[in-house]
């Protein structure tokens, strides 16, 4: 039987503010435990929250990037639970009414083609403290930092049907929350965390089959494989005559399986009810109108530029929008180059693989967007030849020299055009190659074009990589064929 | 809705209230009596009006994001049962 995969993704985005949502205890990563939790994050008698206005303008950015209805009246609801990191004895989130309603994203496959995913609903809610399972005497121990952080929780509808457009989806809200820096997105600190709904389907039927839910996949790669094991562990099961049962299960990226946590049912029974201590919160069109100004470029608009604007390929408009610093340096470049395809090779080319190399971000890049594009407006107005490039970029790179120009200068590199010289050049390769000069000559025509390449070879070395390659290959095709 | 002890059993549950077998049969019974009476509002035609979110007929004021609380962790963990290395000890959580 042919199956259908359905997938739709819950996550959590930790949003960039400085404060928690809602008291005045800092957010800052990698304090010493309990340092940044105060009495309202601790939740003590008496306290009361206070929203944080930076929590719903990021929350109403996002909203708007997703086209997303914003709903002019939200509520704060309390799920109750029970936990040792929750404090309070429940979570305040937003169940009824969410600030951002129905909204999509679009997401773009590998061939290039793209998808619209369609955005359910996104609330505000509050993070957990974190819970030490560590030996302290047989006890656990509680960390309450994270208490009280502002998440934004973004819930996709089933629009996915495979591993490979959950992963696209995934990207696609890494690079709109971190365009609007409402969130720093990093993974591998919990500022982005996914919960993935799995269920699968004969082909061609409506109804959706029962869903497994997976925590703790927390990179996009774990959200591949997850969904991989997943699908294949559901099938086998539906196809040996079981079905799957609905429950949460975790992601071992260890063991690459989910397994169940069987949790008790009753642990699903949160009593949500609109928390008295804080009012609905209104929002006006003048506020929105206000925000929706501020909005920067979104990479779906940008990808779009690069594309129709300045002629990038598909492929190459989707991988440099993806991210804002790159899309930025990208655009400095080109504004000095002045050739939008050559900024483009040179940022994804050299400068990514340089920076991978050395495991480096492209903010941190130590050659920057100016240099760059000079250097490619050198090679451009054939100052410099390809070859010579590399060099002047890699001395750019590792710090000798300001600019494109005196290292070109420095190492000498100025490409040489002189036709003169050039000859004088091959003239001398050609009297030192009886051997190679006598091969050409005999051989059938149609080879020839390939032996040229060893006299190519010598005038360039002879040039020390100056000479103008075209030229050299021109030059030395008119004086061998002259032999004949 | 008619309401049994195992409801109640399982609401004192979820919310850890320790509760007698006298308390529960005395709690069906007040209990009931708060779902009658939630019954009769819901026969009431609501049609049209907005759910009510908050008795009072006010918004949510905002306030800036600012961090103002300084560290007092030693302050609140003196009326902590278990402390170590900073970290509140609780008994074993097993997941």
């Amino acid at each position: 039987m042919q199956w259908e995969t359905v997938i739709g993704l819950e996550v959590h985005v930790q949003l960039a503010t400085r404060s928690k949502i809602f008291s005045g205890a800092s957010t800052a990563f990698g304090a010493e435990p309990n340092t940044q939790a105060c009495a309202v994050d601790l939740g003590l008698p008496g306290v009361l929250p206070v929203l944080n206005e930076q929590a719903v303008a990021m929350a109403v950015q996002f909203g708007l990037a997703v086209h997303a209805d914003i709903a002019e009246v939200s509520v704060f609801d309390r799920k109750n639970y029970f936990y040792p990191d929750l404090p309070k004895g429940y979570q305040t989130s937003q169940m009824y009414h969410p600030i951002v309603g129905p909204g999509d994203v679009e997401i773009t496959l590998e061939d290039g083609s793209t998808k619209r995913i369609r955005i359910h609903h996104a609330h505000l809610e509050e993070d957990a403290g974190k819970s030490l399972h560590e030996d302290f005497h047989g006890m656990t121990g509680i960390d309450l930092n994270r208490a009280g952080t502002p998440l934004l929780e973004i819930v996709s509808e089933p629009d996915m049907r495979n591993a490979k457009e959950a992963a696209a989806y995934l990207k696609a809200i890494h690079s709109i929350v971190t365009y609007l820096g409402i969130s720093d997105g990093n993974m591998a600190e919990g500022s982005m965390r996914c919960d993935v709904n799995v269920s699968v389907r004969p082909q061609g039927q409506e109804a959706f089959g029962t869903r497994a839910e997976i925590k703790n996949v927390n990179s996009f790669r774990f959200v591949e494989r997850a969904i991989a094991f997943e699908v294949e562990r559901q099938i086998e099961l539906i196809e040996d005559g079981g079905s799957v049962v609905q429950e949460t299960r975790l992601f071992d990226p260890d063991r690459d399986e989910t397994r169940s946590m069987r949790t008790k049912e009753e642990a699903n029974d949160y009593r949500y009810f609109p928390c008295p201590d804080l009012l609905p919160v209104v929002l006006d069109q003048a506020y929105l109108d206000h925000l929706r100004e501020q909005l920067p470029e979104l990479p779906a608009d940008k990808r779009e530029r690069f594309q129709n604007e300045l002629g990038l390929s598909a492929y190459d408009a989707n991988v440099i929008s993806a991210s804002r610093d790159m899309a930025e340096f990208f655009e400095a470049v080109h504004s000095e180059c002045g050739d939008a395809k050559q900024a483009a090779n040179w940022v994804q080319g050299e400068l990514s693989g340089a920076l991978n190399r050395e495991s480096l971000s492209i903010a941190n890049s130590p050659i920057s967007a100016r240099q760059l594009g000079e250097l490619i407006s050198r090679v451009l107005d054939d100052t410099i030849n390809g070859k010579a490039a590399k060099e002047v970029f890699q001395a750019l790179w590792n710090g000798q020299g300001e600019s494109a120009d005196e290292v070109i200068d420095a190492k000498g590199l100025k490409q040489v055009t002189d036709t003169g010289a050039i000859e004088a050049m091959i003239d001398q390769v050609i009297a030192d190659s009886p051997a190679q000069v006598a091969q050409y000559r005999d051989s059938e025509p149609e080879k020839r074009g390939k032996m040229i390449g060893y006299f190519v070879g010598q005038v360039m070395k002879a040039s020390r990589g100056t000479a103008n390659p075209q030229q050299v290959n021109g030059l030395l095709k008119e004086k061998l064929d002259a032999l004949l | 809705m008619a309401l049994e002890e195992s409801h109640v059993r399982r609401a004192a549950h979820l919310a850890r209230l320790a509760v007698s077998d006298d308390q529960a049969s005395g709690f069906v019974d007040d209990l009931s009596q708060i779902l009658d009476m939630v019954d009769q509002l819901q026969s009431l035609d609501t049609e049209g009006v907005m759910p009510l979110a908050h008795p009072l007929d006010a918004t949510q004021r905002l306030r800036a994001d600012e961090v103002t609380e300084t560290n007092q962790r030693d302050t609140f963990q003196r009326c902590a049962p278990a402390v170590e290395n900073g970290l509140y000890l609780v008994p074993r959580v097993v997941e």
